[in-house]
């Protein structure tokens, strides 16, 4: 399974893609396919401050609810509030439609600590 | 795959939805072997099963097949079984996590009250298939005779092929039709190769289905799974499981049930019904009228599209249309109490 090369990883799964001053989070193929079918996912308002390594949300399926992390701090400033009523996206298309949340980082060289691709990879027995 | 009781299992071969959906439009095939598989014979056989059973097993005919209860002395359940009466031994199916406690249950029982009677444990010389949904009779009533006649909770024993001996009930855990097959180990995958046909085939009848659907499958049918709904420190009565209990005649844990039965229990399971779609999964804090409650499963429901869980709550609460609230990390969600089961096959 491939894993886009122009972003950054959690070993938790989720991914940072910084998009002019703004990075987009989202969860990977791997781990969507792991919750199998989503029927919900809770996201943060818009405003709300997250802080580096801590949940911001929580994805439910029908086999399991699993926590959502952020791996910067800053500012929500965009939710993906078509996940509500299709929270399917999340398993086809996570990579792009099934983004979650859009923030303003309050300290952009965070991302630099997240995972490249490949170590993602290696790290989650792709 | 994941470790079950000590086996390796799958969650789902292609998608939980996907495959519990099948099983209710089509059929699936369950891999079911990792359930314990008793046989029990000899002059006491009877007299055992009706001291550790909850089920009257003396008025069963041969070909019949029971559900009930093995309780301890305080009316806990130590297990959910089935217990069929062949002609010349009785067998009984226990939960896979249940076995080795069963097995020294048994063991104890035997040298306490000094019965005569011989009990083996065949669950790692035999498989065990389940095939459960609407096509699944006239699907493999062509190769297997004796399953057509078969009603439920009746089994017979047959030859498939001249050669495989097997056993086949019309019992099942999903709440629809279908059966459950036991059959020697080493002829189990040449036997689901010419029954169930080529199933990797995207337009097959009958396709592999995993732990994630036999979950969500047996909670739509209001079904109870041990170590959520039953356990040791739960009775049969406030399981709802009243019907499995016979108390014609005396066995461990009877006095008990009888107390609870008059006095009532004091706390019942019910089915909730979640307003949205946030699934309630076990542990999770029901609060109502009369007091506290607790989520022993939950899940979304594919067929009904609702959130549903099932719950132990004051029996005063455990009415029907009750809305009581149920507490998602915080967001309070309020749930209906219904009737079980969620989904009954028309």
């Amino acid at each position: 399974m491939s894993v886009p090369n122009d972003r950054k990883y959690l070993k938790s799964h989720e991914w940072h893609k910084l998009d002019g001053d703004i990075v987009v989070i989202g969860i990977t193929q791997f781990a969507a396919d792991e919750l199998t079918d989503v029927t919900y996912v809770s996201l943060p308002k818009v405003g709300t401050k997250l802080t580096a390594n801590a949940r911001f949300g929580e994805i439910e399926s029908v086999k399991a609810t699993s926590d959502l992390y952020s791996g910067i701090s800053g500012e929500v400033v965009a939710v993906n509030t078509p996940l509500n009523d299709n929270p399917a996206t999340v398993n086809t298309d996570p990579f792009e439609a099934g983004w979650m949340i859009k923030v303003k980082p309050s300290n952009v060289s965070e991302l630099e600590a997240l995972l490249d691709a490949e170590p993602y990879k290696a790290s989650s027995g792709h | 795959m994941v470790d079950f009781a000590g086996w390796e299992m799958p969650i789902m071969y292609r998608s939980i939805v996907d495959e519990h959906n099948h099983t209710r439009n089509s059929g699936s095939i369950f891999d079911v072997s990792h359930m314990g598989r008793l046989q029990i014979s000899g002059t006491d056989a009877i007299s055992f099963l009706q001291w550790v059973f909850t089920r009257d097993v003396e008025k069963m005919k041969p070909g019949q097949c029971r559900y009930g209860l093995i309780c301890n002395e305080a009316g806990g359940i130590l297990d959910d079984v089935i217990v069929s009466r062949d002609k010349k031994h009785w067998l009984m199916v226990v939960n896979a996590s249940n076995r080795e406690k069963i097995n020294a249950h048994f063991h104890k029982v035997r040298k306490e009250k000094d019965f005569d009677f011989d009990l083996a444990d065949n669950t790692e010389s035999t498989a065990m298939i389940a095939l459960q949904g609407p096509k699944v009779i006239e699907r493999i009533g062509g190769h297997l005779e004796a399953v057509k006649n078969l009603k439920r909770y009746e089994f017979v024993t047959d030859t498939f092929m001249m050669l495989v001996k097997y056993t086949v009930s019309r019992t099942g855990y999903t709440g629809e039709d279908g059966v459950e097959v036991i059959l020697s180990n080493k002829m189990a995958p040449m036997a689901m190769k010419a029954l169930a046909g080529k199933f990797e085939r995207p337009d097959a009848t009958l396709k592999p289905a995993g732990l994630g659907a036999r979950d969500t499958l047996r909670m739509e049918a209001g079904m109870p799974l041990y170590g959520h709904e039953l356990s040791e420190t739960i009775d049969p009565i406030s399981a709802g499981l009243s019907w499995a209990v016979s108390f014609d005649k005396p066995f461990i844990g009877s006095e008990a049930l009888k107390k609870i039965v008059e006095t009532g229990p004091t706390q019942k399971l019910v089915g909730l019904e979640l307003e949205g779609r946030r699934i309630a999964r076990q542990g999770t804090a029901v609060t109502g009228p009369n007091g506290a409650g607790v989520v022993t499963s939950g899940t979304l429901s594919p067929t009904l599209q609702k959130s549903i869980a099932m719950a132990y709550v004051p029996a005063a609460d455990a009415i029907e249309g009750t809305v009581l609230s149920v507490d998602l990390k915080g967001e309070l969600v309020a749930a209906k109490v219904v009737k079980l089961p969620f989904y009954k096959r028309q």
